[in-house]
């Protein structure tokens, strides 16, 4: 049960739905605790009322889940749409729901350097009872791109989806 | 905001929080205590950074399976033995004179377990996360990592399946090491980047 629930989305949107100034204040394992109480609870497995009694205080537990639930996944992708060389951009957009864009890379413009296998979508995964399946890659980004100033350059890995092609 | 469950202002100990959950699940039937146990002994012993010194080691004194580790990691690493959960799909990524690899995962805390084991609480830590992309180079000098300045640092973060893992380059001096000397030098931080050897 714990192995599975670390491994999947829903684990991890937990601890981001922990109120941040909590998130940023406590340690990792007790972000874990507190997903799996969380995750535990909303699965139904357990009561709130279950574990305060249990603790004999108030169980802290994550913000409820606010994106919406969807009924339908979007059709799967199983071929890269962009190829090694390719100018992408990573879309702009910051949903209330579980995605693995980093707010970093947002709108940032970088180069595909290597084409990864094809996994389900995080963002859809989450909330969805279906999955929709997209190629992956990394994209190099410059430090001047990010960060506005010369530097290191850094590689993050995205999902089909997060990128358009650079036109000009 | 007074009291509630998703901000409280005061806390019982995390200890107590999860004595209460572990009880509670276990009086359920909802886990088997020994299984918890299993997956306790597991990676405190037969996964950690030994793994992956291993496989560094090999890679230096042997070219084609250098080649197959850069080409396809999660392949070459399962010829040592070694594989499983949050390695299913590794990239190796190679020192050289010209660059210095750093790997990191902003989103939360992404690491090639069977070949490094758990991570290390700093590379959990806010800070590091944040830092390793924003301004390596400060981040590894203050780290006691020094990285030459006509080396380009690529950071890699891990935000989707790929685990990542450092090929750091041989020291000087080892001609007439065997395998086995070698993978003795062979440090965690050093393959995640945080450290020259």
């Amino acid at each position: 049960v714990m192995m599975q629930g670390h491994l999947s989305g829903r684990f991890r949107h937990a601890i981001e739905r922990m109120d941040p100034s909590w998130y940023l204040a406590s340690s990792y394992y007790e972000h874990w605790l507190t997903a799996a109480a969380t995750g535990l609870v909303e699965a139904g497995i357990i009561t709130q009322a279950d574990l305060d009694a249990r603790l004999g205080a108030p169980f802290p537990v994550a913000r409820p889940m606010r994106a919406p639930r969807l009924a339908d996944p979007g059709p799967s992708v199983d071929a890269h749409r962009f190829a090694v060389g390719d100018e992408v951009r990573v879309r702009e957009w910051h949903p209330f729901g579980h995605t693995r864009a980093p707010r970093y890379v947002q709108g940032k413009r970088g180069t595909v350097v290597r084409l990864d296998g094809i996994f389900s979508l995080p963002d859809v995964e989450y909330h969805c009872d279906h999955k929709r399946t997209e190629p992956t890659y990394s994209v190099r980004f410059e430090a001047d791109e990010l960060w506005g100033s010369p530097g290191d350059p850094v590689h993050v890995d995205l999902w089909d989806s997060y990128l358009e092609p650079v036109t000009e | 905001m007074s009291d509630d469950h998703h901000h409280p202002s005061a806390r019982t100990p995390i200890e107590d929080r999860v004595d209460a959950l572990e009880a509670l699940l276990v009086e359920r039937g909802i886990i088997d205590p020994a299984a918890i146990d299993a997956i306790v002994e597991h990676y405190e012993h037969a996964v950690g950074p030994m793994n992956g010194a291993r496989v560094v080691a090999r890679a230096w004194v042997d070219p084609a399976f250098r080649a197959r580790l850069l080409a396809d990691g999660t392949a070459a690493i399962a010829e040592l033995g070694f594989g499983g959960p949050e390695g299913d799909h590794m990239v190796v990524v190679e020192n050289t004179a010209a660059v210095h690899n750093l790997v990191v995962c902003t989103l939360c805390s992404c690491y090639p377990w069977p070949v490094l084991g758990l991570p290390p609480n700093w590379y959990k830590s806010p800070p590091y996360r944040a830092r390793a992309v924003r301004e390596p180079r400060v981040l590894l000098a203050e780290m006691g990592c020094a990285v030459p300045d006509d080396v380009e640092i690529r950071v890699w973060d891990s935000s989707a399946e790929v685990r990542y893992l450092v090929l750091p380059e041989r020291p000087e001096g080892t001609d007439g090491l065997d395998e086995d000397a070698l993978a003795a030098l062979v440090t965690r931080d050093s393959m995640i980047g945080v450290a020259r050897l």
